[in-house]
């Protein structure tokens, strides 16, 4: 066993538990502190796996990005201790057990289906190269479509997000 | 470039793992923010998948599919968090009970 292949199993570790911890917080920073630490080891995994581009995909857009708009939307609704409070009563085990368990049986379903064909995946990693070469010729409706996405997304965010601002501003004038 | 050979069910299983942490979040949690992050796990594990899946058959088509991912994820944020500031400007809660009340 490599030394490369007990990093992965680390990583793949640490990604578990720190999103089991996002899921558990009752503060909402310090669950998304947890959930970078979740994508930064998906992003390990993702190069030890031989794809460095998403590798530096998953740090730049969802660790730098993503997770900085959670932040500030967090830190925009100031979310104190009083909430901390409801969360505490919210999260009662008689709310999660069901859910838990439930989740717990169709996870050991998909491990029966999954397991008995162990196979390694390739000993060589596929590029950045590979990859844009085939995001721009065979993937390229599929790469307008998302565009299309963003700038609905863009248009939708800028709409919703204005009124909550000129409503605030016109709140302060009074 | 030098991959290492994890076996793909090893892979898979870790997806399987992140994707029900995030399942159960979704079930569980009634703050709308955490049921956004928990969305997010969910969308990482599907990454997960589809990169060990293109890096088994050493094809690119993972790696765009996890872009894929990405570009849906930023949008859903973006306007999901837009949604968030508005329940919170209406409702003064979290609770995403509260949106129950929606109409029109």
């Amino acid at each position: 066993m490599g030394v490369e292949l007990i990093l992965f199993y680390v990583a793949a570790a640490v990604a578990v538990a720190a999103a089991a911890l996002v899921v558990t917080r009752l503060n909402a920073s310090h669950a998304l502190i947890y959930l970078v630490v979740s994508l930064l080891a998906i992003a390990v995994m993702f190069y030890l796996l031989g794809a460095p581009f998403a590798a530096a995909l998953e740090v730049v857009i969802y660790a730098g990005a993503i997770v900085v708009l959670f932040l500030f939307v967090v830190m925009m609704l100031n979310l104190g201790r009083r909430t901390v409070e409801r969360e505490r009563r919210w999260l009662e085990p008689r709310g999660w057990i069901g859910p838990a368990i439930l989740a717990a049986i169709l996870f050991v379903e998909m491990m029966y289906a999954i397991v008995g064909n162990a196979v390694p995946t390739a000993s060589e990693g596929v590029g950045p190269k590979a990859v844009g070469i085939a995001l721009f010729q065979e993937y390229l409706l599929a790469v307008e479509l998302a565009a299309i996405l963003l700038l609905a997304a863009l248009v939708g965010a800028y709409h919703l997000g204005r009124r909550y601002l000129s409503d605030r501003r016109e709140e302060d004038a009074a | 470039m030098t991959a290492v050979a994890v076996p793909l069910e090893h892979v898979l299983f870790v997806a399987a793992v992140l994707f029900l942490i995030g399942f159960v979040g979704v079930l569980v949690r009634r703050n709308v923010i955490f049921l956004l992050m928990s969305l997010e796990i969910m969308m990482n594990a599907c990454g997960l998948a589809f990169v060990a899946a293109g890096a088994r058959w050493g094809q690119p088509d993972g790696q765009i599919m996890f872009m894929l991912i990405l570009a849906l994820a930023a949008a859903e944020v973006a306007v999901a968090l837009a949604l968030v500031l508005q329940l919170e400007r209406r409702f003064a809660s979290l609770d995403i009970d509260t949106a129950s009340e929606l109409n029109g």
